[in-house]
């Protein structure tokens, strides 16, 4: 956010301060101001550079995926472990309604705080997240209830123990077990989509994102280091990747980019709520129109069609 | 024969590079030198110590199928650069360093051949290609391979060797670890086996996709194989990795591969899975295999 733009919201709140503690008639000003405001984080939105997406979507402040679950749907009940060997808490789900439709939830869960975070362990999941996601889509399909899937990882956990689980093979089975259904799929990008770890969620019938969400093979870190040796090159490695709504919409990846209040989905979280529902609620209501087997077939033929080449 | 003869598309050049720059080599593991034309009798394993040397995928197809029986079906598709990718050297300049290099479009070779006369189709990985790294190319490939042997009704066989998703095509790369299970999806339901056999390095993306799907995974002994490098993991961690991490033997040790396989045993082994799991569509029974 620029120095105008603060100053801007600094003007304005000490404008509606001022009304509401002398009773002045500002309605006149204060209006200016923000369609002044909203002009100027519109020029300002249309500038932003790949980098600065990316650290909108890290923003500490941003809405988490249960963020999403509170206000778009009702009667979550969280389902707990993969039956197997753990309750992962950076990949939780379960079944809930929205606008009384019965769906099945699958979320990606940072922490809203430091405390949070650790809980969650950063959005990062291990092997056991996956698993559970996979058990869950057997129960959508067994119950004929279409998966919604709210992607935000910077990517799967690499540790000892995520490599000793499985953590390649839990992934992989994810996206085969999800490839499979013939229920419908929706996923979402609404902060961070991180490789393989978000993919492993990712196999909707349709693929959407938040306007300031990136998605993509790797980290701009992770690619800076690979490709310039240096982890501070990232701005430079967002623009090579490509990462953004706009671009993933460009090369075909996502049906959709969701649109986010000016500034960021921080700044106005109704709105944001709002945005994201009716466009799931869309693309529900379209694949309601398919048959178990037509499901399949689209979202396979979806994949099948991703890549860019030649042929001779 | 006759019908490979109908279908064959390209001759098959089956060249064993004999890279080895004197008559003897010694091996990188044990020291122990051994004379050259032994060492490929021997699958350019050690004999002294087993250590398993890396190989290209011509001698690889040399020592997995029959003679002269493969033919090759992929070639045709060729990659792009369709992010105008910026990074220190130009991605279509790196591409045609390793086309010059290999041979080849991409970092993959696929076909038909025979294992002891069990028919099969074949995906190979190069990683002297970019590191066998997969973006479009490698994916279409492959999902060409799953859906040629749904066509012929055969299993599938690909080996893995790759350090994962290809950077320079960003998404897109990412996308065909969906694009490649979905075909393999479709070779499942219709009962066709599908084998994959890890070799060194398999790591990342496709690690975290084809490898790791397949009805029977093999794996190379000492091979290094996993989702995050172990560099990253050691940033990630902070700590030593303990000895033998993520290689073949350990992953046996953690329930995630089917099978270790010396390399000199390889055929013998598919033959006996082909024969085990592919059953359903043979059409005449086949001839007992020599071991
Ligand atoms: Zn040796």
């Amino acid at each position: 956010m620029s120095e105008n733009v603060r100053s801007l919201e600094s003007a304005l709140h000490a404008l509606e301060k001022t009304m509401r503690d002398t009773g002045a008639d500002l309605v006149q000003e204060i209006s200016n101001l923000k369609h002044k405001l909203e002009g100027l984080r519109s020029s300002e939105d249309a500038k932003l550079s790949r980098w600065a997406r990316v650290q909108l979507a890290r923003t500490p402040s941003r809405p988490t995926g249960l963020d999403y679950v509170e206000r778009a749907f009702s009667d979550f009940v969280e389902l707990s472990g993969d039956r197997c060997y753990g309750n992962d808490q950076a990949l939780i789900g379960g079944p809930a309604t929205l606008e009384g439709r019965p769906v099945m939830l699958l979320v990606q869960q940072k922490g809203r705080d430091t405390k949070g975070n650790i809980k969650r362990n950063f959005g990062m999941s291990h092997p056991e997240g996956y698993r559970k996601a996979m058990r869950l889509m057997d129960m959508a399909q067994k119950f004929g209830l279409p998966v919604i899937a709210i992607i935000d990882t910077p990517g799967a956990y690499p540790g000892i123990a995520a490599e000793e689980r499985g953590q390649a093979w839990a992934i992989a089975e994810s996206i085969a077990k999800m490839a499979s259904l013939t229920v419908p799929t929706l996923s979402i990008v609404i902060g961070e989509g991180g490789s393989g770890g978000a993919l492993a969620i990712g196999v909707g019938n349709r693929v959407m994102i938040m306007q300031n969400a990136w998605y993509s093979v790797i980290s701009p870190e992770s690619c800076a280091a690979i490709l310039f040796h240096d982890a501070k090159e990232a701005p430079r490695a967002a623009e090579s990747l490509r990462l953004t709504g706009q671009d993933l919409l460009e090369l075909g990846i996502v049906e959709e980019v969701i649109p986010e209040p000016l500034g960021g989905a921080h700044l106005d979280l109704d709105t944001t709520v709002a945005n994201f529902k009716e466009a799931v609620l869309r693309h529900l209501e379209e694949l309601s129109q398919l048959s178990g087997e037509e499901v399949l077939e689209q979202r396979s033929r979806r994949f099948r069609n991703l890549g860019v080449f030649g042929e001779n | 024969m006759a019908l490979d003869r109908i279908f064959r598309r390209k001759k098959p050049q089956l060249v064993v590079q004999d890279d080895l720059p004197e008559l003897w080599s010694k091996c990188t593991h044990c020291s122990v030198q051994t004379y050259k034309k032994d060492l490929l009798a021997e699958k350019k394993v050690c004999p002294s110590c087993g250590f398993h040397n890396r190989i290209s995928v011509e001698e690889r197809i040399a020592f997995l199928l029959d003679e002269h029986s493969f033919v090759q079906s992929s070639g045709h598709v060729t990659p792009l650069d369709p992010l105008e990718f910026k990074d220190s050297e130009s991605y279509p300049d790196r591409i045609k360093r390793s086309q010059q290099k290999t041979g080849r479009p991409d970092a993959i070779l696929c076909g038909e051949g025979r294992i002891l006369e069990r028919p099969l189709v074949l995906a190979l990985m190069d990683f002297s290609f970019q590191g066998g790294s997969m973006g479009s190319v490698v994916g279409e490939e492959i999902t060409r391979a799953a859906e040629l042997a749904l066509e012929r009704k055969v299993p599938l066989l690909i080996v893995c060797a790759s350090g994962g998703a290809r950077m320079q095509e960003s998404v897109l790369s990412l996308m065909q670890m969906a694009k490649t299970t979905v075909a393999l999806n479709a070779l499942g339901k219709a009962g066709l086996p599908y084998f994959s056999l890890l070799t060194d390095p398999t790591t990342g993306g496709v690690t975290a996709s084809f490898a790791t799907i397949a009805d029977v995974i093999l794996a190379e002994p000492g091979a290094l194989i996993g989702f995050a490098g172990p560099r990253v993991i050691q940033q990630t961690i902070r700590q030593n990795l303990p000895e033998g991490f993520q290689r073949s033997e350990f992953l046996l040790e953690h329930g995630m591969v089917d099978i270790v396989v010396d390399r000199r045993k390889q055929r013998t082994l598919l033959a006996q899975l082909l024969d085990h799991l592919g059953s359903k569509h043979k059409k005449a029974p086949v001839q007992e295999y020599k071991i």
